[in-house]
């Protein structure tokens, strides 16, 4: 997994959020725009694109992306 | 790998039941008007219908079976095995609430009642059980009974679920048919995910209490009660769009059928955004796979039948259909059945 691609892929599922402003630390839940649907739209993604199972347990435990990121990235 | 072929049964017909009463999800007052604005737009559930206090999902099916015995005109007495599939049976536990419809229908004694409590794949294993008990031609004649009133399930202030879930019965009636090519099925299991979908209290592992039904706030910021539906999206979802897919591909590649042998692929009704992901997976074009969420919501263990009843009925009732059908979800428990029907009984949807 590549991890500049995830960001911008992570980005791409909000609206109105720039994907510059998008970093491993970015703290997603408290994204303004962050809600259940764009969490929905975050499995969606990465199941299309890593083939990867995003659980709510992940989703309840990662705080930044970089650390969602990295759940995935240990996964086969 | 349960792949299963039940040969010389044949599906006759289909009927649905839903109650009269119709709750519009914009005029729910629990939640805000931009929260169920995005509700309706991704999960595409506008209104339900629900059965308040005086239904239960028995009275629904009943109805469904009523109207398809009287219109396929056979004898009550040939029915030899009657299935009823829910979560919301009559009682709680006991008596089983096939005995009591047996009744109802004044359906012979000479019969095999009993219920099975699956959700959102049960038509599917419904349709694989009753398809089995009458392959062997010992019993000539099977009524499945699907249904639950799933509205009454969920805490009503739980953003997750509260306006998702709707209420609907229906009956589909099977006949042995020697030399029939009957039902083809794969069947599948994981309780590994058994907490995505749960109603914690109120069984025998944890039972009843003072507490069961005291409100409380999740970690996600959901109210709910230790006696109310407790639906974790996220894995619901991610299973959804994962095991979906899979099972359909699994059952069609040992077939060795494409998407050009299938009429119509009928979905268990979950969510818009996980359903659209899922046909989209499998490459089906939209007018192979109808829908009937906007108007019903997720109706559980009737979803696939009342999808059949209210957006296919003309077709199903004039030409032979080569049918998918999937239904996922609570157990975690998924499955596939291909059948081709030629033309069926449908009668138009009922309401009471």
């Amino acid at each position: 997994m590549d991890k500049n691609q995830f960001l911008q892929s992570f980005a791409e599922q909000f609206d109105d959020v720039d994907p510059s402003s998008i970093t491993t630390d970015t703290k997603f839940k408290d994204l303004e725009e962050w809600s259940s649907m764009v969490a929905l739209m975050v499995i969606a993604m990465v199941d299309e694109n890593y083939n990867k199972k995003i659980t709510g347990a992940d989703l309840r435990e990662a705080n930044t992306i970089g650390e969602l990121y990295d759940r995935l990235n240990s996964r086969s | 790998m349960a792949l299963l072929h039940n040969k010389n049964v044949v599906i006759k017909g289909i009927s649905a039941c839903v109650p009269k009463r119709v709750v519009k999800n914009m005029d729910n007052s629990y939640f805000s008007p931009n929260d169920i604005k995005s509700f309706v737009q991704n999960v595409g559930v506008e209104e339900l219908r629900t059965s308040g206090e005086d239904i239960c999902s028995s009275d629904l099916c009943v109805a469904a079976a009523e109207r398809l015995l009287k219109e396929s005109g056979i004898d009550r007495d040939d029915i030899g095995i009657l299935v009823f599939v829910s979560q919301s049976p009559d009682y709680y536990f006991l008596p089983n609430t096939a005995c009591i419809i047996q009744d109802r229908l004044q359906l012979s004694k000479e019969i095999l009642a009993f219920d099975v409590p699956l959700g959102c794949s049960g038509y599917i294993y419904g349709l694989n059980l009753v398809a089995s008990y009458l392959s062997s031609g010992q019993i000539r004649k099977g009524l499945l009974l699907v249904g639950d009133t799933a509205s009454k399930i969920p805490y009503p202030r739980d953003k997750s679920s509260g306006m998702l879930f709707g209420d609907a019965g229906a009956a589909t009636l099977l006949e042995y048919d020697e030399g029939a090519g009957g039902g083809n099925f794969h069947l599948a299991t994981d309780g590994a995910g058994y907490k995505a979908i749960i109603v914690p209290e109120g069984g025998f592992r944890n039972r009843f209490s003072t507490q069961s039904l005291a409100e409380y706030t999740s970690a996600e910021g959901l109210i709910r009660t230790p006696n109310s539906l407790h639906l974790d999206g996220f894995d619901v979802f991610s299973f959804g769009i994962t095991e979906a897919p899979k099972t359909c591909k699994k059952l069609m590649e040992h077939l060795g059928i494409s998407n050009d042998d299938i009429d119509f692929a009928v979905f268990h009704q979950a969510n818009k955004m996980m359903n659209e992901k899922i046909r989209k997976k499998l490459n089906l074009p939209e007018n192979k796979v109808p829908y009937s969420l906007k108007h019903f919501g997720n109706t559980s263990s009737a979803s696939i039948p009342l999808t059949m009843v209210k957006q296919i009925r003309t077709e199903l009732q004039t030409k032979q259909n080569k049918l998918l059908l999937c239904g996922f979800g609570v157990g975690l428990s998924w499955g596939t059945a291909y059948v081709v029907c030629d033309p069926l009984i449908v009668p138009e949807l009922i309401e009471i």
